[in-house]
């Protein structure tokens, strides 16, 4: 079973489809018994970093999530979701993250020319950086679905994917059991299901 | 680098897809779900529902074919008609909308979209603006294009990004239903005033306009169509093939 975590932020129907259309079962829960008693996590994530953080910590979930983690439990964080999982992010000010990750996220408004629209809307491809679960069903140069305006640094240590907007900036994550898509998987066709049915085969530790 | 977006643009009226769609090999052409899966499994990069029920079962009914078609399409869903509140965003992001797209409501009282990019982010709220030039001057048209608000268009549209839409789409009623291609003028107009994404709408009447439009106003993100689409005049893998073979960043 998946727990999808519901800390007050976003639209929760799309992820819930999306897992329902590969036959894996997810629930959407802030319950810390069911969370615990689940195979693997989602944090999903939309709108402003550190009202997000904020409802996060509010919700104890943090604390939670941490814990699952530790415990190699796999979980990913899509878009916002992605974003909390580092360790701090200078959207409007500097707001601290989960610190799951090394690492901060920056505005592309002060990274990339001002010729690019911001947010970044669109279909972008994605460059493979690491050979991990989340590929199984992935091919090089496939196009994802993105929607934001604050972008993770590239590290050696955890960038799984790249894309280009302006620069090259971190399109996926993964550390050991920690993954992330700063895309939605949920709205990136059969590409993104193919995504999601990957983390659902990945391996805890 | 981003994709240039292809939209098919889908009217529903009391949860039933209208304006005549005409294809062979589709059982049910007015069901909002076969043909939502039609054109996501045809390189469609987005859908725009556009409800144009007036009544309140009829709105209904709506929402459960969005509800529907949200379970079973991956792609990004933008839903118009009808938005007036934030109590309607709400309603139909509930649904799996991921945008919602406001024009008269807007027009009526402006602070929707403000309202409403607080709450759920600017790349959610898209401004839809009917503009038809009057005496030589961009126009806003409400009601379907059916009334002359005296707005300049321009303007007008700076205003709603200003407020905090995320995305403009441009209809032009001067060249809607030609089939002459897209309002060149009129878009190179809007995408200079406005640094957001720029969705193109009215008068695509074959391929070649497509590649007309991206070729002569990069900065111009998606086109979007209906009856073309729905009539299989214009089909959508080939339309990408051949701006892809024109240097077009386009998904296939």
């Amino acid at each position: 079973m998946i727990a999808i975590l519901d800390y007050g932020v976003g639209n929760l129907f799309s992820l819930r489809s999306s897992f329902a259309a590969i036959g894996a079962t997810a629930v959407v829960t802030a319950d810390p018994a069911v969370i615990h008693a689940a195979d693997k996590l989602i944090l999903p994530g939309v709108g402003a970093f550190e009202d997000a953080a904020r409802k996060l910590r509010d919700s104890g979930l943090d604390v939670v999530l941490k814990e699952e983690a530790a415990k190699g439990k796999p979980l990913m964080g899509i878009c916002l979701g992605m974003q909390l999982l580092f360790e701090k992010s200078y959207e409007y000010g500097e707001h601290e993250g989960l610190g799951l990750l090394k690492g901060s996220i920056l505005p592309f408004a002060e990274h990339i020319e001002k010729n690019y629209k911001i947010p970044h809307i669109g279909w972008n491809k994605l460059s493979l950086k690491k050979d991990i679960p989340l590929w199984k069903y992935v091919n090089e140069g496939d196009y994802v679905y993105f929607v934001h305006s604050f972008f993770a640094e590239l590290s050696e240590e955890h960038t799984a994917a790249s894309a280009e907007y302006g620069i090259t900036f971190t399109a996926a994550v993964a550390k050991d059991n920690v993954y992330g898509c700063q895309f939605h998987p949920e709205k990136s066709g059969n590409v993104g299901l193919g995504i999601l049915r990957g983390f659902c085969e990945a391996e805890g530790l | 680098m981003i994709t240039k977006r292809i939209i098919p643009c889908l009217d529903v009226k009391n949860g039933r897809v209208v304006k005549g769609v005409n294809f062979e090999g589709l059982a049910d052409v007015s069901s909002p779900v076969s043909l939502a899966k039609y054109y996501s499994e045809n390189g469609a990069d987005e859908l725009v529902f556009y409800d144009i029920t007036a009544s309140a079962e009829g709105r209904a009914l709506f929402t459960d074919a969005l509800r529907e078609v949200a379970s079973q399409i991956f792609i990004p869903l933008t839903v118009g008609g009808g938005i007036n509140t934030v109590e309607d965003f709400d309603r139909v992001l509930k649904c799996g909308a991921d945008k919602v797209s406001v024009n008269s409501g807007a027009i009526r009282r402006p602070e929707l979209i403000s309202e409403a990019a607080k709450l759920y982010g600017d790349q959610c709220v898209v401004i839809s603006a009917d503009v038809k030039r009057v005496d030589g001057v961009f126009r806003v048209f409400a009601k379907g294009g059916r009334e002359n608000t005296g707005m300049e268009a321009i303007s007008w549209i700076k205003h709603c990004v200003e407020l905090g839409a995320g995305e403009v789409v441009v209809n032009s009623i001067d060249t809607d239903g030609v089939k002459g291609g897209f309002d060149l003028e009129m878009l190179r107009a809007v995408s200079d005033a406005v640094n957001v994404p720029v969705i193109a709408s009215g008068g695509a009447g074959c391929i070649a306009h497509f590649t007309e439009l991206f070729q002569e106003i990069p900065d111009v993100d998606a086109g979007l169509a209906a009856s073309i689409f729905h009539f299989g005049e214009v089909k959508i893998p080939d339309l990408k093939k051949t701006l892809a073979a024109e240097g077009i960043c386009v998904r296939i």
